[in-house]
C-alpha cells in the first residue's frame, strides 16, 4: 500500500487554497513540528551516544570512535554481517526475478482463478511476520524430519532455509511495486514495436523491460531492505550457529545496552538512508 | 484512477500465446505453494492435534486448543491486550498522521517531496534499531533516568510497561500511517473545498463533510496496516515490554520455542491470521464503496 506512494507520479501543481484560518495553519505546523521531532529525536540520541566514551548508553563520557573500531574487530559481528548480505543478495535476486515474472503475468492476462491467485500472492504481506515465522518453522522442522527419516540424511535449518523464507514473502512485495509501474505502462508501445517488425522477445527486451526497469529496481531495493532488516522470520528459520546481523543485534540488546550497539545501529541507519536516496532516484527516473 | 489515460486492455493489443502464462506465473506458484500454502495447511492441521507428553504431537484430532485459547483467562488476557494496545496505537497514529499528511500536502511542491522524504527515512529504517533507540532513553539507567536521578529525583520505572510498548508501537508505525493518508489526500481535488465554501460551508464543515469522507480509503488503508503491524508485533513488546507486557506475538514464540506446545501455538497463529485477513476484507469493502 505504501509502495504505491513511492512510485506514484507527483500531482500537477494545482493551486491549493491554504487553510483559510490562521489558527488552523498554526495547529498544523505545530503538529508537524512535534511529529518530526518525535520521529527524529530518538534517532539523533542513538547516533550521538554511539560516540560516547562511556560504557553506559545513557551517560555522555566524551567523544570517541572506539566503538566503531571495536565493531570491525568483532569476528562474530562481521560474520553475521556477511551472512546478512549473503542472504539478502540471493533472496533479492530470486524474489525480483519471480516477482517480476508474476507481475507481468498478472497484468497481461485475464484467466480463470486470477482473483484467488491474487489473494494468495498478497497474503504474505497481510499476515504478521511472527505468524509467517512460526508457520515456516513448523514446516521446515517437519519436512526436514521427514526427509532425514526417509533418506538417512542429516539436513538442518541454516541460511538456505532463511533464504527460502525471505523469497516467500518478498515475491509479494516485488510484485506490488512492479505491478504499480506496469499500471502506467502504455501497452500500445508493444504493439507499435511489433508493427515495426520486432518479435515478442525483442519487444520485451528493447521496449517493455527498459521502461519498467525503474519499477523492478525499486522492487528489488525494497526486497533487499526487507531481507536485510528482518529479525523475526530469520530467527525462526535459521539453525544454531547461523546468525544474521539483526539476530546478533537482538540477542545483544536483550542482554545489555552498550554504545557498541549504538554504533552498529548507526551504521544500519546510514545504510537505510542510502537505500531511501537510491529508491528516490529510481522513482524520479520513472517519472520522466 | 485512470481518468487521464484512456482505458486500454493489454490482451486486446497482441494475441498472447498460451505458453507464456505458465512461464510467468509458474515460478511464483511453485514457491508460494511449497513455502506458503503447504506451511499454512501444516499449521492448520497442527492446530487440531493434541500435545504429547514429550512436547511433540499426538494424532488425536480435537478442538481443545481453540477452546482453551478463548476460555483460559491467561490467554484471553494476552489476546485482549494485543487487540487494545494495537487499537490504541492505531488511533494515536491516525490522530498524529492525518494532520501531518495534511500539512505536507498543503506545502509548495518542492517542499512536499522534502517532507515526504523525512517520513520515508524512518519508514525504511530497521524496526530493531528504532526500538533500541527508545530502550536507551527509557531504560533504568537510560537517558531520562540519568537525567532525573542527576537532579536528585527518584529512579522511574519507564521500560517494561504497557505505556512503553504503546509508545514504541506508535513510534514504529507512524510512517506506515502517514504514507497511505498522503496518497489519499494526493488524489483528493482541493478545489472541492473551494466549492464547498462557495456553497456556504465554513472550513471546518467543508473538511468534515467533504474532505474527511473522501479520504476514508486512506484512513482505512493506514489503520488496517498499522493495526496488523501493531497487534501482531513481536520485536517492540519483546524489547520495551520485557517479560512484563506479553502480547500474542511473544506468546507465540514461547509456545513454539520454549514451552514446546505446538498445537496450542498453531491454533493461536491461525486465530491471529484470521483476525488480520478479516481486517483486510473490511478494508477492501470500505475502499470499493468509496474509491471506485
Amino acid at each position: 500500500m505504501a509502495e504505491e506512494t513511492l512510485v506514484r507520479p507527483l500531482p500537477q501543481a494545482t493551486t491549493r487554497p491554504a487553510s483559510r484560518t490562521r489558527w488552523g495553519k498554526r495547529a498544523l505546523q505545530l503538529n508537524a513540528f512535534f511529529a518530526y521531532f518525535f520521529l527524529y529525536a530518538p534517532i539523533a540520541i542513538l547516533v550521538i551516544f554511539s560516540f560516547s566514551n562511556s560504557s553506559f548508553a545513557g551517560v555522555w563520557g566524551g567523544f570517541t570512535f572506539d566503538w566503531y573500531i571495536r565493531l570491525f574487530q568483532n569476528a562474530r559481528l562481521m560474520e553475521a554481517l556477511r551472512n546478512s548480505i549473503y542472504v539478502a543478495l540471493i533472496s533479492t535476486a530470486l524474489a525480483t526475478l519471480i516477482g517480476t515474472l508474476v507481475a507481468l503475468g498478472m497484468e497481461r492476462f485475464r484467466f480463470k482463478g486470477r482473483t484467488s491467485f491474487d489473494a494468495v500472492l498478497y497474503l504474505p504481506i497481510v499476515i504478521p511476520d511472527i505468524v509467517m515465522a512460526v508457520m515456516l518453522l513448523l514446516f521446515f522442522s517437519t519436512a526436514l524430519q521427514l526427509i532425514n527419516g526417509l533418506f538417512g540424511t542429516a539436513l538442518r535449518m541454516n541460511l538456505t532455509t532463511v533464504i527460502i523464507a525471505h523469497v516467500a514473502f518478498n515475491i509479494a512485495f516485488v510484485a506490488v511495486v512492479v505491478r504499480a509501474s506496469l499500471k502506467s505502462f502504455d501497452w500500445r508501445m508493444e504493439e507499435a514495436a511489433q508493427d515495426l517488425g520486432a518479435n515478442e522477445w525483442e519487444t520485451f527486451r528493447r521496449i517493455t523491460l527498459p521502461l519498467i526497469l525503474p519499477g523492478i529496481l525499486g522492487g528489488a531495493l525494497l526486497a533487499f531492505t526487507l531481507s536485510l532488516d528482518d529479525y523475526v522470520i530469520a530467527a525462526f528459520t535459521t539453525g544454531p550457529g547461523f546468525s544474521t546481523l539483526p539476530i546478533e543485534v537482538f540477542s545483544r540488546v536483550r542482554r545489555s545496552i552498550t554504545p557498541e550497539i549504538n554504533a552498529i545501529s548507526t551504521i544500519m541507519l546510514l545504510a537505510s538512508v542510502l537505500l531511501v536516496v537510491a529508491s528516490q532516484l529510481f522513482q524520479s527516473r520513472q517519472q520522466r | 484512477m485512470a481518468i487521464t489515460q484512456p482505458t486500454f486492455t493489454p490482451e486486446a493489443a497482441t494475441p498472447r500465446r498460451n505458453w507464456q502464462l505458465p512461464l510467468l506465473l509458474g515460478p511464483a506458484a511453485f514457491w508460494l505453494f511449497w513455502f506458503f500454502l503447504v506451511p499454512l495447511v501444516v499449521i492448520l492441521i497442527y492446530s487440531f492435534l493434541t500435545r504429547s507428553a514429550t512436547g511433540g504431537v499426538d494424532w488425536i484430532f480435537t478442538l481443545d486448543n481453540y477452546a482453551r485459547l478463548l476460555s483460559d483467562p491467561i490467554y484471553v488476557t494476552i489476546l485482549w491486550r494485543s487487540v487494545w494496545i494495537g487499537g490504541v496505537a492505531t488511533l494515536i497514529c491516525l490522530l498524529i498522521a492525518y494532520p501531518l499528511a495534511l500539512f505536507i500536502i498543503l506545502q509548495p511542491a518542492q517542499w512536499r517531496s522534502f517532507y515526504i522524504f523525512l517520513v520515508l527515512i524512518p519508514f525504511w529504517t530497521n524496526m530493531l534499531v528504532r526500538t533500541y533507540a527508545w530502550m536507551t532513553i527509557l531504560n533504568n539507567n537510560g537517558l531520562i533516568n540519568s537525567f532525573v536521578t542527576g537532579l536528585g529525583g527518584p529512579r522511574l520505572t519507564l521500560i517494561n510497561t504497557e505505556g512503553a510498548v504503546l509508545l514504541g508501537l506508535v513510534y514504529g508505525q507512524l510512517p506506515f500511517m502517514v504514507l497511505p493518508l498522503y496518497a489519499a489526500m494526493d488524489r483528493f481535488d482541493f478545489r472541492m473545498m473551494e466549492a464547498a465554501s462557495d456553497l456556504g460551508a465554513n472550513m471546518w464543515r467543508a473538511f468534515l463533510r467533504v474532505m474527511l469522507p473522501m479520504t476514508v480509503p486512506g484512513i482505512a488503508a493506514g489503520s488496517v496496516l498499522v493495526f496488523i503491524l501493531s497487534a501482531g508485533n513481536y520485536i517492540i513488546p519483546a524489547l520495551l515490554g520485557g517479560n512484563k507486557v506479553t502480547m500474542i506475538g511473544n506468546q507465540l514464540e514461547l509456545w513454539f520455542r520454549t514451552a514446546q506446545n505446538q498445537p496450542l501455538g498453531s491454533a493461536a497463529a491461525v486465530l491471529l491470521m484470521m483476525m488480520m485477513v478479516g481486517g483486510v476484507m473490511i478494508y477492501f469493502r470500505t475502499t470499493t464503496e468509496d474509491d471506485r
